[in-house]
C-alpha cells in the first residue's frame, strides 16, 4: 500500500531523494577544489559572451604577472579550435585547450581531465576561461575560488538584467573595452552599475581596457589579494600544524 | 543548451534507483527548480521527452515545481522587492537569496 499519497496502489514504491540534479558535477567540482586548495592554487572561472574580451584580458594579465614572478596557467574552453590556448601560450601562460565540441559550457569533469594533462610544477594562479556564453557556464561549479565575468561596453547596459543567473554568481565584473566609450554615447557606465546592483548582491566592477591598460593595476591587486587568501587557507589546512 | 546534459544525468540517476529497488518502471518524478537555478523547466521537459523512450521513464510524469526568486536581508530579514537593488533598504547590507536557486530531484514513484 502506498503510504505517501494513500492511493492504495500495492505496487507503488515512493522514494524521497532530495538530491541536486547537479550532484554528479558538484562532486567532481569538490574534488577539483580540494586539489586547488592543497596546492594553494587560486583557480578562477572567467566567463562572458563570445567576443567580450576574455582572452585579451588574460593576455594583458600575463604580461603584468610575469614581472611579479607568479606562475600562471590557463585552461581554455573552446568549441572547435585551440586558438585561445595558443594565444595564451604566446603571451607566456602555461595553457591547455579544452575543446568542447558542441557543448556550450565547461563542467567539472572536463576541467578535472584537463588538470591531469596540465603540467603542475608550482602554479600559483589558474584561469579557467569558459566557453563564450552568458547562460550555460553559470550553472556548473568547476571547483573555482571565484567567478569573474567579462562584460564589454559594446554589449549594452542592460546585459546584467537579461542574464541575472550569470551575474548573480559573479564575484567580480570586468567592464572591458572601456577605451571605446567615447564612441558609444548611448552606453552609460552608471546604467551598467545600476543594473549590476539589481542582480549582484555585492556588486564589484573594474573598468578595464586591454588596449590602454586602464584598470590593469586594480585587477592585478584584486588577483594578488585573492591569491594571498588562497595561500593563507593552504597554510592553515596543513596537517600537524601547531596553532599559535 | 545544458538542459540536455541535465536531463541525461536525471535519467541515469532515476534508472539507478529503479534498478536498486527492482522497479520495472517509473510513474512520477518530482523536481524543484528555482527561477535563478539556470535550468529552464520547459527546455528540461523537452530534453526529457527526447531522451526517455526505451528507458524505465518512458511513461513517467515529470512534475516540476518552479520556485520564484525571493531576496531578503540577511540581518533584519526584510524582504527585497523583485527588481530592486539587492541591498537592504533599512540596514544597507547585501541581500541574500532566500529561495530560487533550487535544482532538486525531490521525489520518485516507481512501480515494483
Amino acid at each position: 500500500m502506498c503510504e505517501t499519497c494513500g492511493c492504495g496502489d500495492p505496487d507503488l514504491v515512493p522514494l524521497e531523494v532530495h538530491e541536486s540534479l547537479l550532484a554528479g558535477n558538484d562532486h567532481v567540482a569538490g574534488h577539483n577544489r580540494e586539489h586547488f586548495a592543497a596546492r594553494g592554487l587560486l583557480a578562477l572561472n572567467l566567463m562572458g559572451s563570445p567576443g567580450s574580451g576574455k582572452t585579451a584580458v588574460l593576455e594583458a594579465t600575463a604580461g603584468r604577472l610575469s614581472d611579479s614572478g607568479m606562475k600562471v596557467g590557463a585552461l581554455s574552453g573552446d568549441l572547435a579550435t585551440d586558438r585561445d590556448a595558443r594565444r595564451l601560450a604566446a603571451a607566456g601562460l602555461r595553457s591547455l585547450s579544452i575543446t568542447t565540441g558542441s557543448a556550450c559550457h565547461l563542467d567539472a569533469q572536463r576541467v578535472h581531465r584537463a588538470l591531469h594533462e596540465l603540467p603542475d610544477d608550482g602554479l600559483d594562479l589558474l584561469f579557467i576561461e569558459n566557453v563564450g556564453n552568458l547562460v550555460c557556464p553559470a550553472v556548473y561549479d568547476l571547483g573555482q575560488a571565484a567567478n569573474v565575468v567579462a562584460l564589454s561596453v559594446t554589449e549594452g547596459d542592460d546585459k546584467p538584467l537579461k542574464y541575472p543567473v550569470m551575474f548573480r554568481k559573479a564575484d567580480l565584473v570586468l567592464l572591458t573595452k572601456v577605451d571605446l566609450l567615447p564612441h558609444l554615447p548611448q552606453v552609460s557606465v552608471a546604467a551598467i552599475e545600476e543594473a549590476l546592483a539589481r542582480v549582484m548582491p555585492e556588486p564589484a566592477m573594474i573598468r578595464f581596457s586591454a588596449l590602454t591598460g586602464e584598470g590593469l593595476g586594480e585587477w592585478i591587486t584584486w588577483l594578488e589579494t585573492r591569491r594571498r587568501a588562497a595561500e593563507r587557507e593552504r597554510a592553515a589546512a596543513l596537517p600537524g600544524r601547531e596553532r599559535p | 543548451m545544458h538542459e540536455f546534459s541535465i536531463a541525461r544525468s536525471l535519467l541515469r540517476r532515476v534508472e539507478a534507483e529503479a534498478l536498486k529497488h527492482g522497479a520495472s518502471s517509473v510513474r512520477r518524478i518530482q523536481l524543484r527548480l528555482g527561477e535563478l537555478s539556470g535550468i529552464e523547466a520547459d527546455l528540461l521537459r523537452s530534453a526529457f521527452e527526447i531522451l526517455r523512450p526505451g528507458t524505465v521513464c518512458s511513461g513517467a510524469d515529470l512534475a516540476i515545481h518552479e520556485v520564484p526568486a525571493t531576496w531578503s536581508c540577511a540581518v533584519c530579514g526584510v524582504a527585497i522587492e523583485a527588481g530592486a537593488a539587492l541591498r537592504c533598504p533599512r540596514c544597507r547590507r547585501p541581500a541574500q537569496l532566500s529561495a530560487g536557486s533550487e535544482t532538486l530531484l525531490e521525489h520518485l514513484e516507481m512501480e515494483a
